[in-house]
């Protein structure tokens, strides 16, 4: 990105003043390396979003912002309803309420070290991973209504998971004003044999070995400690959430126009928050939300049922669980007033500081874990929100490390046996149903993480606690 | 390359699709069988189940879209892969057939699903010799 077009505000912070439509600034945070890295349409795009109507104070990206659609991957905004503030179906994405979860173990990595090889492979026979893969669930019309209703709750009704899970999943596992009914057939018929499966691409379920502590009170309370092994799950909402985003794109598209809406890009494709396409748009992605809330917990309970065959005794609870696609009704200040707003984050966490009243009581007075997924053969990270985030993007930061090239550029750079070998040789075992996946995904295709979470540290969204290394993935 | 084909794109994060033909319906056709490659080689998938889609929209653009969700709704939700396709548009209306099969993994290989046909690089358009291009990026 051309630094010219940018005033820099700090060695984390960087401004867009508004020109031409844009009713607000833009705010990028990163420092001078992944600035100059990022992509133009980063500028454009989150240029675009400061256009829309009841934008409330900056349209943000954050430090691993890419090119995505309308909105920028790793880009935040909030809108005001009461003045004529929109919801936009690309604010959201495709993949609504994909997110990560991480399970505490207890185990060592040495004592994870022998049975590794046949965690892989357990895992991998057990999670259905990959294209044309299905879960063991059917729902019928009825069942498919309740799941959308319930979400993790749902689930957990159904025998997958405890009562104590809900605590560690936003909204406590449910999202309210879900309205099954704003889903069409498609999109349920699309989900009918997905709860429970991984989906591919980014998608993975990974062992990971916690290597390095930044913050040993927060790493306390999340049970973190050096040496031992989490379970991390990074992937969304499948076929129903896919289904939703495009239905409402195409819907929003045709009736922004008689809303009044000049969209500068069809992708940022919006309505009002108070019309009826905005609020069904409301409805649906609720449901997605629990329908992506629902397919976590019973991939949770699938890979418990695999460590306590493999490892007997074991109890894989519950650290935490963060959606990163989403627009969620929240209240923040704004110059010195409180306001609800409606707040998407497309490709960026939620990060809550401590007292938030949403956290669980346990964990209220540290912080909301902010879960950070890498690639396959880099680290991901957890971090903590903190009270001066609130002050920056509305209690968000970053959500991976986004892409550095395209898929085909990773093909020809990489073949997938080869890379599968070459990870192994460095101790991280990779499962997958398909070679050429793995090597579109592999992990140079990717911007360092390292230096994303740096830069969100340092720009004052979260702080970090704690690093993680992979130790198998599996890998849709 | 000749007046018919399908090619890719690249895209930072997803893939982009093009088709090219005499006929908006091949170059519908086209992108269509560019889709297919993203997720496997489509000589790889024999066309042997049928299925209809039908489509509308306001505009060729977004009738390009629609044609292409249609298919990865089918794709998804009968876990199918395919690799003909006869398309006939009647203004912005169209009717198809997709001829494929179920996924096999071991003999597809399948790289990627995907989620969505975007509006980003969008394009449908007819170029000075006749010859029409049709294509867009998919979200995977």
């Amino acid at each position: 990105m051309n630094l010219d077009q940018l005033k820099q505000v700090s060695d984390f912070e960087w401004h867009i003043a508004p020109s031409g439509k844009m009713r607000v600034p833009a705010v990028i945070y990163a420092d001078r390396a992944l600035i100059t890295e990022m992509d133009d349409k980063v500028h454009e795009q989150i240029t675009n979003v400061a256009t829309l109507p009841g934008i409330v104070q900056a349209a943000y990206a954050m430090p691993d912002a890419h090119w995505g659609y309308g909105f920028p991957i790793g880009g935040v905004a909030a809108f005001d309803a009461e003045e004529s503030g929109v919801v936009s179906a690309g604010g959201v994405g495709f993949d609504i309420s994909c997110g990560v979860r991480t399970l505490y173990t207890g185990l060592t990595a040495a004592e994870i070290a022998p049975l590794k090889q046949r965690l892989a492979d357990r895992l991998f026979t057990h999670i259905p991973a990959g294209v044309g893969s299905t879960g063991q669930l059917r729902l019928d019309a009825g069942e498919m209504d309740a799941m959308l209703r319930g979400g993790a709750r749902w689930a957990v009704e159904q025998g997958y998971g405890n009562k104590t899970d809900l605590d560690r999943i936003e909204e406590h596992g449910c999202m309210a004003g879900a309205e099954p009914g704003q889903v069409s057939e498609q999109a349920k018929r699309r989900q009918r044999d997905e709860i429970g499966t991984l989906g591919s691409g980014n998608h993975y379920l990974e062992l990971q070995e916690i290597v390095e502590i930044y913050d040993s009170k927060a790493a306390e309370r999340f049970r973190l400690r050096e040496g031992e092994v989490v379970v991390s799950i990074h992937c969304g909402s499948r076929g129903l959430g896919h289904q939703i985003g495009t239905e409402f794109l195409k819907r929003m598209v045709i009736a922004a126009p008689g809303y009044g809406i000049d969209l500068p890009d069809r992708e940022l494709a919006c309505a009002p928050i108070h019309s009826p396409v905005g609020q069904a748009y409301l409805g649906a992605m609720r449901a997605a939300v629990n329908c992506a809330l629902a397919n976590r917990q019973v991939i949770t309970h699938l890979t418990r049922k695999v460590f306590a065959d493999l490892v007997p005794g074991t109890h894989l609870t519950l650290i935490y669980d963060v959606s990163h696609n989403t627009c969620k009704e929240e209240w923040h200040t704004v110059g010195g007033q409180t306001r609800r707003l409606y707040v998407h984050r497309k490709g960026a966490t939620r990060a809550f500081g401590p007292g938030h009243p949403s956290l669980p009581g346990e964990l209220r007075d540290i912080g909301q874990p902010v879960l950070i997924g890498g690639s396959m053969g880099t680290a991901s990270y957890i971090l903590v929100g903190t009270e001066e985030g609130g002050t920056r993007a509305f209690s968000s930061a970053c959500h991976g490390a986004g892409r550095a090239m395209s898929r085909r550029q990773a093909t020809r750079q990489w073949h997938g046996r080869a890379l599968v070998d070459e990870l192994a040789s460095q101790g991280i075992l990779i499962r997958s149903p398909s070679l050429r996946g793995v090597a579109e995904e592999a992990p140079g295709a990717y911007k360092d993480v390292s230096a994303v979470v740096d830069a969100a540290d340092h720009a004052g969204l979260a702080r970090k606690v704690a690093k993680l290394k992979p130790l198998v993935c599996i890998k849709g | 390359m000749g007046g018919v084909y399908w090619e890719h794109f690249p895209h930072q994060a997803d893939m982009g699709v093009r088709g090219v033909g005499p006929t908006l319906a091949a170059a519908f056709e086209q992108a269509a069988l560019a889709m297919t490659a993203v997720v496997t080689d489509p000589a790889s998938v024999a066309p042997v189940m049928a299925v209809g889609v039908d489509c509308e929209a306001p505009d060729d653009e977004l009738l390009l879209v629609d044609w292409l969700n249609a298919l990865i709704l089918e794709m998804a939700a009968r876990h199918m892969l395919f690799s003909r396709f006869e398309a006939s548009l009647h203004g912005h209306r169209l009717h198809a057939t997709a001829w494929g099969e179920a996924v096999d993994v071991e003999k597809h290989q399948p790289a990627v699903e995907i989620k969505g046909a975007t509006y980003t690089e969008l394009k449908v358009e007819k170029d000075e010799t006749g010859r029409w291009l049709a294509q867009c990026v998919v979200d995977v």
